[in-house]
């Protein structure tokens, strides 16, 4: 027997929405497994054309990604052999490894920056909702007609005077002033998303907590946040990327302290000749951390984006 | 436990008057149920003494002490919500947990697991305890919130409506069962609902609650043999009473009579005027008769084993009727 409802699907749309899902994974994934393959690639094979999908792998890319290296002469290549397997690596090109790339620094800057912003932006913006959602705030529509406004235009409008402003705060090349600038742009969104999200946690749990004793604070904190999760979560997903991927302002503000690995990646072109392997190992890595994040709170986010649906 | 009242208590949301005026005591150890529409108010009094809302006019007294400033904290009561009074994000035993876990009480933990099991057992839910909230029927949703209220000693117990999402038998089963409980806790508890079945059978003391003013208050049987407006009248008793115009069964009215009051019980039949069978119910536990007198409709309770058929002609008579003016207040 088979009969038609309206809530469940029938086997031949799930089955052409599954094609169509999955062609469209493989689609948007060929850059990806592009940039991935890339990186294992030696420099020839990675400019050769037609490209090769089958090629000998290297870790060469990787390699030259974080070190830095020099030309030796032959006698100076004899007398010292290869130290390990990296240095064996970059001996076919007369060169050795005399210390590490800046790859390191700059991707720790990337994760401080990103995760600290997030982190603020998560915390700052859970407790604007918070009071927004559930206090009489004198004209709360218009502040927070005002709190979005600000992504009303793209940042980057704004580069000249937060340029000129930075330098004489001093808060040019810093960490923290990268922080407050990414928190600055990542605020609305997560005032406004996580709003949505307290909005549809009834008020009688937290009530309910205050009747039993509690204190309105010790009732937000063991009431709201557990059931805030999945907005939080996804809200952290949704600021995280943008700080991540930023590059204008990173390039604008930062150089030699508290450049992030966005504007770093390309500079590793010019060192040595076009060293695409090692761009594409930069990039791969790159992608990693975001990449992870969003894997642990999959779950939170699944549910975060059907809230509203499942709930009740 | 304690004696809780309201004294000339008010309570507007912006045009809407929600409350007008309440006086109201709930004496020490009673079971008050108000009784009253959607809207009535009910809700609205229960956050007031909660003090989940602050009155505009009007004292609250609980055990003696105004409580118009405190926090609902310090007021020391325990409610049961209308809905959504369970922690989703928790397991049964946490719920029942967690007001004895209050900065308030800090209770130890072993006995909290001695409550926490006592109060499962009274509710038939232990084998639940290690459930998520959300794992439980609608009926074991609603134990669980009354639970979470009977794990603590409060001033006083607060009902909003607990009983109305669940099912006839269910609704039936906890009726009795709350009525035990509050024997044994001699506890004072106020319960809001819309059921007058739930009012007759659980309460010392009924309030009648109409568009936020309180018309009503004595014991269940009080508010049943003398209501004080055609209102309260018609809010008790099932089949509801019978409003017929003066002079229709050819009773005695005193002046400024507007209309009669017959509890389906009060009309005899042998005697009387003719009215006519419309329909007969078999209802199992009583057999209700729909008459037709003079082109109104009459409602009365006969015989199991009746073999009236519709389209006959009986006769009937008042007893003990009641009578209210034009506004509907009591006369007699
Ligand atoms: N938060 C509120 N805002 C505005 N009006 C309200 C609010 N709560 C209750 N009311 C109004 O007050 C009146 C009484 O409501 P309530 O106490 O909830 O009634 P009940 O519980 O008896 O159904 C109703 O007219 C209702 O619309
Ligand atoms: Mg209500």
């Amino acid at each position: 027997m088979s009969s038609f409802s309206v809530t469940e699907p029938s086997n031949r749309s799930k089955w052409f929405a599954g094609t169509l899902v999955i062609l469209y994974a493989l689609v948007t994934m060929i850059p990806l497994a592009w940039i991935m393959l890339t990186g294992f690639k030696s420099p020839a094979d990675a400019i050769s054309y037609p490209p090769k999908v089958v090629f000998e792998p290297t870790l060469e890319g990787y390699v030259n990604l974080f070190t830095t290296r020099t030309r030796q002469t032959e006698e100076f290549l004899q007398n010292n052999p290869p130290e390990n397997w990296a240095d064996d690596i970059v001996r076919q090109y007369d060169m050795v490894i005399v210390g590490p790339s800046k790859f390191g620094e700059r991707f720790m800057n990337s994760v401080i920056i990103g995760f600290g912003s997030t982190f603020l932006s998560v915390f700052l913006g859970t407790l604007a909702a918070y009071a927004f959602s559930r206090f009489k705030i004198p004209l709360a529509d218009d502040l927070l007609f005002f709190i979005l406004s600000t992504r009303m235009m793209p940042p980057i409008a704004v580069a000249i005077p937060i340029f000129l402003m930075y330098r004489n705060l001093g808060l040019s090349d810093t960490h923290l002033g990268m922080i407050l600038l990414y928190t600055a742009v990542n605020i609305s969104l997560a005032v406004w998303l996580l709003k949505g999200f307290i909005d549809e946690i009834p008020k009688e749990y937290e009530e309910a907590a205050l009747i039993d004793g509690y204190t309105r604070f010790q009732a937000f904190y063991k009431v709201v946040l557990p059931q805030a999760a999945t907005g939080i979560a996804s809200t952290a997903i949704f600021c995280l990327i943008f700080a991540w991927n930023e590059y204008a302002f990173a390039v604008l503000l930062t150089s030699a302290t508290a450049q992030t690995a966005p504007p770093f990646i390309p500079t590793i072109i010019g060192v040595g000749g076009l060293d695409w392997p090692a761009v594409a190992a930069g990039a791969t890595i790159f992608l990693l951390p975001v990449m992870i994040f969003t894997i642990l709170l999959r779950k939170h986010l699944l549910r975060g984006i059907t809230f509203g649906a499942v709930r009740k | 436990m304690a004696e809780v009242s309201l004294q000339n208590v008010s309570k507007s949301y912006g045009k809407t008057a929600a409350l007008t005026d309440i006086d109201l005591t709930v004496p020490d150890g009673s079971f008050v149920v108000l009784l009253g529409p959607t809207g009535a108010g009910k809700t609205t009094t229960l956050r007031l003494i909660a003090g989940l809302e602050k009155a505009d006019a009007g004292n609250i007294q609980i055990d003696g002490r105004t409580v118009n400033t405190e926090t609902p904290a310090q007021r020391d009561v325990a409610m049961v919500f209308q809905q959504y009074s369970l922690y989703p994000h928790l397991t049964v035993r946490d719920n029942l947990a967690f007001p004895l876990r209050s900065p308030i009480l800090k209770t130890p933990e072993d006995e909290i697991s001695r409550k926490v099991q006592e109060v499962a057992e009274v509710l038939h839910i232990p084998h639940k305890l290690n459930n998520k909230a959300t794992e439980l029927s609608g009926g074991e949703m609603q134990r669980v919130s009354i639970g979470r209220a009977l794990v603590r000693d409060p001033a006083i117990y607060l009902m909003d409506e607990p009983l109305s999402s669940l099912d006839a038998k269910l609704r039936a089963d906890l009726r009795v069962e709350l009525k035990r409980i509050h024997a044994e806790l001699a506890s004072t508890l106020l319960y809001v609902t819309h059921d007058q079945i739930e009012a007759m059978t659980m309460a010392s003391h009924v309030g009648v609650l109409d568009e936020g003013k309180l018309v009503q208050f004595g014991s269940p049987r009080d508010i049943y043999e003398n209501p004080s407006t055609s209102y309260v009248a018609a809010r008790l008793g099932q089949p509801r009473i019978n409003l017929l115009p003066v002079g229709l069964l050819g009773e005695d009215a005193p002046s400024g009579a507007h209309q009669v009051g017959l509890r389906p019980e009060n009309i005899r039949q042998g005697d009387g005027r003719d009215a006519t069978v419309v329909r007969v119910e078999h209802l199992g536990d009583q057999t209700r008769l729909h008459l037709k007198l003079n082109d109104h409709d009459v409602i009365t309770l006969t015989d199991p084993h009746s073999s009236l058929a519709p389209g006959e002609t009986i006769r009937i008579a008042a007893q003990n009727p009641l009578f209210f003016d034009a506004e509907g207040v009591r006369i007699t």
